[in-house]
């Protein structure tokens, strides 16, 4: 099986609904495309409710918010909720926290990643597929299994309450070689030979060659890891005590934990959180989805 | 005999050249990603195993102490609290998300304009923050004016349950929850299976007078068996690991309802500082998840070989 990022999409692009060979009366037909699409927004009904809930009570006063009949649509929309969150908890000052541990965890992910993908796949050498074993094997092992002795390092160090303890934690994760060895695989060696002969360095086929065609799987990549670590709730919660360096997953929980009747605002909070990463995920959805099917079907 | 100038010398040194040649340029890429990858994870991943036979709590100094942290783990209550729960988790999380995930990916794998949303929209809770998640599903499950409870009330439920403010029934609320999250997931899986399976396996099928249940039997299901194995398997390790969600949406409660191995060994820990212990806890966690993973991969080769 070589599932490769570029060969099946793993999500088909819509196709335009022709005609297969089978068709029979065009009546049934109709009926039955009609139910399909009934079938489908029942589902996406389902899977969406807890959205809407989340952005209806987000524009709610608290006591609307659990209410007997449920109201789906405020009574009056409360912009306010929104304006007035950023005074009730540094909101501000926890998006930017999380926003920067994510984009440094994902340039060192991405940069360390595809350049140690390009020495598995690439350059031949002794050892080198046992160390690539050593690299999958450890996917399989759970990280809880594992959390404590790095807390015992990071304590030891003096590295817990700042941001080095996750960055280091998170950035050199196997996945992000296994992802992008994958995609340098279906890349032809004769391809790195030309170069090679055309007197390029290693480096310099890295560089000019691989990087530019595996801009896909780059993107895959970046986009996995920014999502993973904006949403991380376990790594911040175990070493960021400090107030000021919490980031939005922390904030909200711990706003949760403060202020358990205002609901209203916790789903702004909650509305809030969840922006972000719903204008990532419009932008990159096929990366993912692909860096997805990449790395799930060649387990 | 280097001296002695023959004509495979000069062939040999160059290709031993060569070959240190590859080490150092392999290793030069791999090495920055290397050093984070084994200081930072390797080594803590072996040290679980040495520290799970070591007393060491936090301020005294670490002491062999052999297989002591199991003898303790077999008379500490929590353990089994914990170790029925996450078999509780499992049991509920793999069948129903495995079975959530097959059906959208059945029900979005067809020609309709617009079918791209809907796989979206299915796809987007798994990415959603945890948080958001956890605080959205414990209002929708509040006992009282809760949406979910409103609408068992409008189906006849007259008692409904308590939910996340039960003992009984917080693990099924957490596994709702967790399988409407992850369900989008897998279904990016199934649906990539889908398409490997070849169209005229079923038009062949309904030549032959096959309704879509019989085809759905004899052929999705067999062309599928590479991705449900595999999803099985991520689903088990999955499960077995769960912490966040936990964490976050009842944080072991009501009582110790919902606590899980990965939770014990958390806060037996890092919040209690049993460093030595918590590894032991942490050691069984893992060695359930590597049994049961290989027991499947023999059980799929078994049935592969047939």
């Amino acid at each position: 099986m070589t599932a490769l990022p570029d060969a099946p999409p793993a999500v088909a692009p819509p196709r335009s609904p022709g005609r297969s060979p089978g068709t029979r009366s065009r009546g049934p037909r109709l009926v039955r495309t009609a139910l399909a699409y009934v079938c489908l927004l029942a589902v996406a009904l389902l899977v969406l409710v807890p959205f809407a809930w989340m952005v209806s009570s987000s524009l709610k006063r608290d006591n609307e918010v659990l209410t007997v009949p449920i109201e789906w649509i405020p009574r009056e929309f409360r912009w306010s909720n929104f304006a007035e969150i950023w005074d009730r908890i540094p909101m501000l000052t926890y998006l930017g926290n999380s926003a920067f541990l994510s984009v440094a965890i994902t340039v060192l992910q991405v940069l360390t990643g595809s350049f140690a993908a390009y020495g598995f796949s690439k350059v031949r050498f002794p050892g080198r597929d046992a160390l690539f074993l050593a690299y999958i094997a450890t996917i399989a092992v759970p990280w809880q299994a594992y959390m404590v002795p790095q807390y015992i390092m990071m304590q030891r160090a003096e590295l817990t309450d700042t941001y080095w303890s996750i960055i280091l934690l998170q950035a050199f994760g196997a996945f992000g070689v296994f992802l992008m060895r994958q995609y340098y695989m279906s890349i032809p060696d004769d391809l790195c030979e030309a170069a090679r002969i055309d007197g390029l360095s290693e480096y310099g086929i890295y560089v000019r060659i691989m990087l530019p065609l595996s801009k896909p799987a780059l993107a895959s990549l970046a986009l996995l890891t920014f999502v993973n670590t904006w949403n991380d709730y376990m790594g911040p919660f175990i070493y960021l005590t400090s107030n000021d360096l919490w980031t939005v997953q922390l904030g909200l929980r711990s706003f949760v934990g403060q202020y358990d009747a205002e609901y209203a605002m916790i789903m702004t909070g909650a509305v809030l959180s969840v922006l972000p990463i719903l204008v990532v995920f419009l932008f990159g959805q096929r990366y993912f989805i692909r860096g997805i099917a990449t790395s799930g079907l060649k387990g | 005999m280097a001296h002695v100038i023959t004509q495979p010398a000069p062939e040999d040194s160059r290709r031993r050249r060569r070959a240190w040649r590859g080490i150092l340029i392999g290793w030069s890429f791999i090495l920055p990603n290397f050093l984070g990858f084994a200081l930072f994870t390797l080594v803590p991943m072996l040290a679980a195993f040495a520290l799970a036979f070591l007393k060491w709590d936090s301020y005294n100094t670490p002491e062999w102490v052999g297989l002591e942290n199991f003898r303790r783990l077999l008379r500490d209550e929590n353990f089994f609290v914990a170790l029925r729960n996450t078999l509780y988790y499992a049991a509920g999380h793999i069948p129903l998300t495995l079975a959530a995930a097959l059906g959208l990916a059945i029900a979005l794998d067809r020609k309709l304009r617009g079918v791209q949303f809907f796989r979206t929209a299915a796809f987007f809770p798994y990415i959603t923050s945890l948080v958001a998640v956890a605080v959205v599903w414990n209002m929708l499950f509040n006992p009282t004016a809760g949406p979910v409870n409103q609408v068992l009330h409008a189906f006849g439920v007259d008692d409904p349950p308590r939910w996340v403010a039960s003992t009984d029934w917080a693990m099924p609320a957490v596994i709702v929850t967790s399988v409407w999250r992850d369900m989008g997931y897998y279904m990016v899986l199934f649906l990539a299976g889908l398409q490997t399976i070849p169209k005229e396996y079923h038009e062949a099928a309904r030549v032959d007078g096959a309704n879509s249940w019989q085809r759905f039997w004899r052929i999705t299901l067999p062309c599928l068996r590479p991705t449900t194995f595999f999803v099985v398997v991520m689903l088990t390790i999955q499960s077995f690991k769960v912490l966040d969600l936990i964490v976050v949406m009842t944080d072991g409660g009501p009582g110790r309802s919902t606590l899980v191995l990965a939770q014990l060994v958390y806060r037996e820990g890092i919040t209690k500082g049993r460093f030595g212990y918590s590894s032991a806890i942490a050691l069984v966690l893992f060695v359930i998840v590597l049994t049961v993973t290989v027991v499947q991969f023999r059980l799929n080769e078994r049935r592969s070989d047939r």
